[in-house]
């Protein structure tokens, strides 16, 4: 201690501090910028799945992502984007996609799970990006339902509606219905954006947070509507619409059946 | 009084006679029976909307006072821990919380809310529907335009009724929905701010708004509308009811069935229909489940937040309204004062208040207007058909269409997202509609009038066309006309048709300006009319038959058959 406080007015001591500081700052933003970088790849792809998954790439994937999957004018480069993305995309039908429109539709799958899983392993050996998720963070009985309707109304109802409905975005965009989905790609969907999806990383929404969201989905979808027939999750336009078309309606039955005998 | 014959004191021989008579003579209900028993109210289906409003009326009244005893409309913050389990723990309002334990641990709670939430949706239904009838036919013609304005005020305190319990839950939905109040609200120069901060107790959402709105919902706003009723029913009992033409049916008579017993036994039944109907949609469908929504929390708006159908227009026109006009246009002004300088955000204004008063001045001076219109003094207890008011009933459809387009631009979204249409697309396609569908609706509701009434002239002078072609011995086809009755041809004759007034000069040999421009609008509604058929023209057509030389007898015979 004495030595130290003997060397206190060194004139080196400024900078000595001033370096100190900056290791500091430095270790403590990479500590926390850590939590936003794509989670390392878990899982190891052997070779022959990213040799199988470059076939399919090249045969299905490469006329728009181009060869190496880094882009053309029609679609975006996929370095970097994740085995992921890849899941999700190929894994909900969204890709290869139908049409070209405002957002790319879901529908049919096209690929068995195992050429998905190549695909996505291919994708992965081209740069680092979100993983596909273990089973054990998408595991929805872990969550905790309350907690998750709270950062659902607060992140996604606005998009996806309060019930998870799905709602409008401007020029024929959408953010589609959430009943459904699996507990994966709801996960996936969250870390690596889809369409006009903005991504919610890990420092944003952490992981468990993530799997909180799920747990709510899967029980407001599991528990169904309690007051009866939800007539759509549409809020106040279906009520409106249903009391006027078939309640009237039925009104509009007896009040003839009631005058029908008239004097 | 006859002095002859003392009456003699009625001495009832049941039990049941007797209570009845000690009660009688003391309340005179026999009187009032006599009297209103045999009020007579003619049939027609159009006429049983104001039932319908004033049966689900009774019906929010009953489920209302039920929600009343588990209902706190606290706005204190608190923890859900009922059964709802995707909220449990969650920090939310009493108000909220409790709402919530009606929904799920309130035996019969969830059914009563759902019932009060439909039977209100209908009640206003059947408001607006009755008020059309009442429009499209001319009830509001003398000496029913107060009835009429009673009826218009009873729409805004229903909507009124409405709002308020719109926002008691205190959910995401009914937030959001006071939002755009406070949003209204502050968009008035100068007073916004202290209008607002008056309204919420402090800045929005504070901690008085539900516990005011509940008053108003429960307390005042029922109580008024129950005196309209109230003021409504009386006269019509004192105008008596009116009615379609038809045989028999004058200006001075109402043809029908009396109160007692076969309309009271029939409105009783009708009631129990109602009910029964409200209590079937309430247990097998859902609505507004708040549990969906979430706890009111300024920050998030769900995607799908509208009000319910009767506030929706007004959303609507919010939803057209654009923000600016090309790049520069923002229909924001800066209003300079002695104090200061004080915003005047016109984008809100407008579509906020503008629509809802011209709709509602045009309601409540229409009676006036018409009047004015027609120079007609007289009393009227016979309807018109809405075709044989062609002018009156194109205004009324274009009113409609005006209403509608704001009402489908609330649900701009969904019809965005069910269609499979682009949501700007929807929207440029309603901002035209709402300024062009109306004058379109017009002239085309016009046209059909006057095109349904050409087919009344030409049935009640040819009659219907069977589709029977027959071929006379001498080679001629005829397609054979079947003549109505006279009684169905009553129908269609009898109805006055206005025409033009031309303005006349006065003594001095002037014409006023407001003649003119009465001539001018009197030329507007009557100059197109299809006259109604005369006798004399029955008559001619008839004879038009027999004067015919060849073949007359061999059409005789096959038209009578």
């Amino acid at each position: 201690m004495k030595a130290l406080s003997q060397r206190r007015r060194h004139p080196l001591a400024a900078l000595a501090l001033l370096l100190m500081a900056l290791l500091f700052t430095g270790s403590l933003y990479a500590a926390a910028s850590s939590a936003n970088q794509a989670q390392a790849q878990t899982t190891t792809a052997s070779e022959d799945e990213v040799e199988e998954g470059n076939k399919l790439f090249v045969a299905n994937c490469a006329s728009c992502h181009g060869i190496g999957a880094t882009g053309s004018d029609a679609a975006p480069s996929l370095v970097g984007v994740g085995a992921a993305s890849v899941d999700f995309q190929v894994g909900t039908g969204r890709m290869p996609m139908q049409m070209d429109g405002p957002q790319a539709q879901a529908k049919p799958v096209q690929f068995t799970d195992e050429q998905v899983g190549q695909l996505a392993a291919y994708v992965a050996s081209l740069g680092a990006g979100p993983a596909i998720p273990s089973e054990e963070i998408t595991d929805a009985s872990q969550g905790d339902p309350a907690h998750g309707g709270e950062l659902f109304r607060v992140n996604c109802a606005m998009c996806h509606n309060a019930a998870a409905a799905g709602g409008a975005l401007t020029r024929g965009k959408y953010a589609p219905g959430l009943a459904d989905v699996s507990e994966k790609h709801i996960y996936e969907a969250m870390v690596t954006g889809p369409q006009n999806m903005p991504v919610f990383n890990d420092a944003n929404v952490t992981p468990e947070d993530k799997q909180d969201i799920i747990a709510f989905l899967k029980t407001i979808e599991e528990q169904g509507s309690p007051g009866g027939a939800d007539l759509g999750s549409l809020g106040p336009v279906s009520e409106g619409l249903f009391i006027w078309v078939a309640g009237l309606g039925v009104i509009i039955a007896f009040t003839v059946w009631l005058t029908s005998r008239s004097s | 009084m006859s002095s002859t014959t003392a009456a003699k004191p009625y001495v009832p021989k049941t039990r049941v006679g007797k209570v009845t008579d000690y009660v009688d003579s003391r309340v005179g209900g026999s009187g009032i029976v006599k009297e209103f028993g045999r009020k007579i109210f003619p049939d027609h289906w159009t006429f049983m909307f104001g039932e319908v409003a004033l049966y689900t009326f009774v019906i929010l009244l009953i489920s209302g006072t039920f929600l009343t005893f588990f209902y706190d409309p606290s706005m204190a913050e608190t923890n859900y821990d009922g059964s709802y389990l995707p909220l449990r723990g969650v920090e939310m309002s009493v108000a909220y919380a409790s709402s919530l334990d009606i929904s799920f641990d309130i035996r019969g709670g969830l059914f009563m809310r759902q019932i009060h939430h439909w039977a209100a949706l209908l009640f206003v239904a059947s408001v607006a529907v009755h008020m059309l009838r009442v429009f499209f036919t001319g009830a509001f013609r003398r000496p029913r335009e107060f009835n009429w304005v009673v009826g218009c005020v009873l729409l805004i305190l229903s909507l009124a009724a409405g709002f308020t319990g719109y926002s008691l839950p205190d959910d995401l939905l009914s937030g959001n929905g006071l939002r755009i109040i406070d949003g209204v609200m502050k968009a008035i120069p100068v007073v916004g701010t202290y209008l607002s901060f008056f309204l919420f107790g402090g800045e929005f959402p504070g901690t008085m708004i539900i516990g005011r709105l509940y008053v108003l919902h429960i307390l005042l706003i029922p109580a008024v509308i129950l005196l309209l009723i109230g003021i409504h029913l009386f006269m019509v009992v004192l105008h008596k009811h009116s009615q379609f033409p038809g045989p028999g049916r004058t200006n001075t008579n109402v043809v029908g069935y009396p109160v007692g017993p076969v309309y009271a036994a029939k409105a009783g039944g009708f009631f129990f229909i109602v009910f029964g109907v409200l209590a079937a949609i309430a247990a097998a469908f859902t609505i507004n489940p708040i549990w969906n929504y979430g706890p009111y929390d300024p920050s998030p708006v769900s995607a799908g937040t509208q009000p319910d159908w009767y506030i929706g227009w007004v959303d609507g026109a919010l939803r057209l309204m654009p923000g600016t006009l090309g790049d520069n246009f923002t229909f924001e002004f800066l209003l300079p004062f002695p104090w200061g300088v004080n915003t005047l955000s016109l984008n809100v204004l407008i579509p906020a208040l503008v629509p809802a008063m011209i709709v509602f001045t045009a309601m409540f001076a229409w009676p006036w207007i018409e009047a004015w219109v027609t120079k007609d003094k007289r009393e009227h207890h016979l309807l018109n058909r809405p075709r044989n008011a062609p002018t009156r009933t194109a205004i009324g459809v274009a009113g409609v269409t005006f209403y509608c387009v704001m009402w489908a631009a609330a649900s701009s979204d969904l019809i965005a997202t069910h269609f499979m249409v682009s949501l700007n697309d929807v929207t440029y396609w309603l901002r035209f509609l709402v300024i062009f569908g109306p004058i379109a609706a017009f002239m085309v509701s016009r046209r059909i009038s006057l095109a349904l009434q050409r087919k009344d002239r030409e049935i009640a002078l040819h009659g219907r066309e069977t589709g029977r072609i027959v071929r006379l011995p001498h080679g001629e086809f005829i397609e054979v006309h079947e003549q109505v009755d006279d009684y169905s041809r009553y129908k269609l004759v009898a109805f006055e048709s206005p025409e033009v007034m031309v303005p006349k000069p006065d003594a001095d040999g002037k014409v006023s300006r407001l003649d003119k421009v009465h001539g001018r609008v009197s030329r507007f509604f009557f100059e197109d009319r299809v006259a109604p058929v005369t006798p004399r023209e029955i008559e001619a057509s008839h004879g038009d038959h027999h004067e015919e030389v060849a073949g007359a007898k061999d059409r005789e015979a096959i038209t009578s058959r």
